[in-house]
């Protein structure tokens, strides 16, 4: 039976019996609101020292900011796949039961990571820093969220269109990369420094790589839904940017540890497949140039906008990543706050714009009368802000770069303070974004609480 | 009824994953001594102190870490630093750093992983040579 019409703007004549997924955007809103406050705590402690040391060290500041915006960007992708597999017919989500457990399940272990960052509980690596033992249930989530996924796909629906591909995969190297990332508990690995470092790397710069398949396909499901042609992502040359990303994902991690003396036919792998995201940066100069009278005719939807926006965060960043992919030119940004710049402009720029993007397109679907105005507000204040950022981070990463290889001799504690402006620059930039981020989730969240609190989607569809 | 396209990614997609087989299986076994560095009983518990405590939310050893706190990868051999240097830190609680409580032995311990890190390479790796091609060839342990 289908939901009948509400009358409060709320609009069910889509197919919601499953409101999990709701569930799963409002957590990751409030997760990325929570990711944003401990960025700027993180902030205020490289401009004064002191502040909250005693109750909230950096040490646990950084996890509690990193694991927010994982979480963020990864429950964001979830929940989207759960509601766009939701509320069509075919592909029709195999079991909203299993989609509940998995939302349950990962809402106790962050609640118990949380907890084991405040309590100072780590001994996991960079990333992953809660005590080991929390991976089980993580992994078993990922394999709940695979085994719904595959059932509601094979054998139902043939010839899938890309986005299909990079959600099934996504979920598949996101599982195994996960497991990778535990290796190092293994004796021989554990006792090899630089074997074990190497494969922490190979196992973060993959699961990078994995959620940014759950988030890529997204943003082309979005746009074949936005655009009304579902060729987008039927195409051959979709399928080739999708093998050639899928390729980079396996292979193309080693940039990050370049500088750490490993055997080097691993670096020069790396080297080899990193240099083929050129084709990726060409073929973007070449389509916009193409597609720019077609773009305006739907210039005024916000998602698409988002999504515009998020491809020239694609830009920025691809640039910063195929420079720094060249050894020669990895040699100095290495280990400066220039990757820190790659990595704020890839999740904020374009994992955030992308689910963003759509967030609201769902928000849009499920209130059609949805007020924009507040988000195309904070869209400007959040991109500005971002830019800011980005390249404030840059400068800093060019400091420390000049310090290291330039200036031998100069205390570390002398260039942290000469860097001082930079990092003033760089908490203000850091609110500025928080402040947009308020004005785009702060609206989307209402509605998704007003949604998830109506009786009656949930209940006519029993 | 899969269509001939479909099948050809399927195709591709076996391909790839088999060759991904490969690749991994020749990360995890490569045991070639020029690059290992077996750490100690005593360097391991160093190590262990390193993640419960997780220094490298500041510190970064061959430039992975955070960034509020200097690289430590040659610390245990750098001029006018060394063990007594890193111990002198280790329960100061300076500036941002956290005022830890280390024992005698966890002290110790946390040297000997440095120490051990110390001989596993450079960084930052001041004698690499950097190539017309863009390619960088560093400089190893004892290879001089």
């Amino acid at each position: 039976m289908r939901p009948s019409n509400r009358t409060d703007g709320l609009i069910s004549s889509i197919k919601m019996k499953n409101k999990v997924a709701l569930l799963y955007l409002g957590t990751a809103l409030l997760a990325l609101l929570l990711g944003m406050v401990f960025g700027i705590l993180s902030g205020l402690q490289y401009v004064f020292p002191d502040f909250i040391k005693a109750i909230l060290p950096f040490n646990s500041l950084r996890p509690f900011h990193v694991t927010s915006v994982i979480a963020w960007i990864i429950l964001c992708a979830i929940g989207g796949i759960y509601y766009y597999l939701s509320i069509s017919d075919v592909p029709r989500l195999y079991s909203d039961r299993l989609s509940k457990i998995h939302y349950f399940l990962f809402l106790v272990i962050g609640i118990m990571i949380y907890y084991s960052y405040y309590t100072g509980n780590f001994g996991g690596k960079e990333y992953l820093e809660f005590p080991p033992y929390l991976i089980l249930p993580i992994l078993f989530g990922w394999l709940l969220f695979g085994f719904n996924y595959y059932k509601t796909m094979v054998g139902k629906v043939k010839n899938w269109p890309v986005y299909y591909w990079m959600w099934g995969t996504g979920i598949l190297f996101m599982t195994y990369h996960l497991s990778e990332a535990y290796l190092w508990l293994h004796p021989d690995i554990k006792n090899n420094f630089i074997k074990s470092l190497a494969i922490q790397w190979k196992a973060g710069g993959s699961f990078v790589g994995s959620w940014n398949m759950l988030v890529y396909g997204t943003a082309i499901y979005v746009m074949a839904k936005i655009k009304g042609d579902d060729s987008i992502g039927r195409n051959p040359k979709a399928f080739f940017f999708y093998f050639l990303g899928l390729t980079n994902l396996m292979f193309g991690w080693a940039h990050h540890i370049y500088i750490v003396p490993t055997a080097p036919w691993v670096r020069y792998v790396a080297y080899g497949i990193s240099m083929t995201e050129w084709i990726i940066l060409f073929h973007m100069i070449y389509e916009w140039k193409k597609s720019l009278p077609e773009e305006t005719k739907i210039k005024n939807l916000l998602p698409y906008k988002f999504l515009v926006m998020a491809d020239v965060w694609v830009f920025l960043n691809l640039i910063l990543a195929l420079l720094f992919s060249i050894p020669a030119v990895n040699f100095f940004t290495h280990g400066t706050h220039i990757t820190v710049a790659h990595s704020m402009g890839t999740t904020i720029g374009i994992n955030t714009t992308i689910l963003l993007a759509s967030v609201l397109f769902i928000v849009n679907q499920i209130q059609s009368d949805f007020n924009l105005s507040s988000a195309k507000k904070g869209f400007r204040i959040f991109n500005v802000s971002l830019l800011l950022f980005w390249l404030s981070l840059l400068v800093a990463g060019v400091k420390r770069s000049h310090w290291m290889y330039f200036s031998k001799g100069t205390p570390f504690s002398e260039m942290q303070s000469q860097s001082h402006w930079v990092y003033i620059a760089f908490l203000l930039f850091g609110t500025g974004i928080f402040i947009g981020l308020l004005f785009i989730t702060l609206p989307v969240l209402k509605t998704i609480t007003t949604t998830c609190n109506a009786k009656g989607l949930n209940e006519i569809e029993k | 009824m899969i269509q001939r396209k479909t099948q050809v990614y399927i195709g591709c997609m076996a391909a790839l994953v088999s060759v991904f087989g490969l690749y991994n299986f020749a990360i995890y076994t490569n045991d070639d001594s020029s690059y290992e560095v077996r750490l100690s009983p005593a360097a391991l518990k160093g190590q262990e102190l390193w993640q419960q405590n997780n220094c490298f939310s500041c510190h970064q050893l061959y430039g992975l870490g955070g960034y509020l706190g200097p690289d430590l990868t040659n610390v245990f051999s750098a001029e006018n630093k060394g063990p007594e240097y890193i111990k002198a830190f280790l329960n100061s609680g300076v500036k941002t750093m956290p005022k830890f409580h280390f024992s005698e032995a966890e002290k110790e311990a946390l040297v000997t992983f440095l120490k051990e890190v110390d001989q596993s390479g450079y960084y930052p790796n001041y004698n690499a040579t950097i190539k017309s091609n863009g390619w960088v060839d560093i400089e190893y342990k004892d290879e001089k």
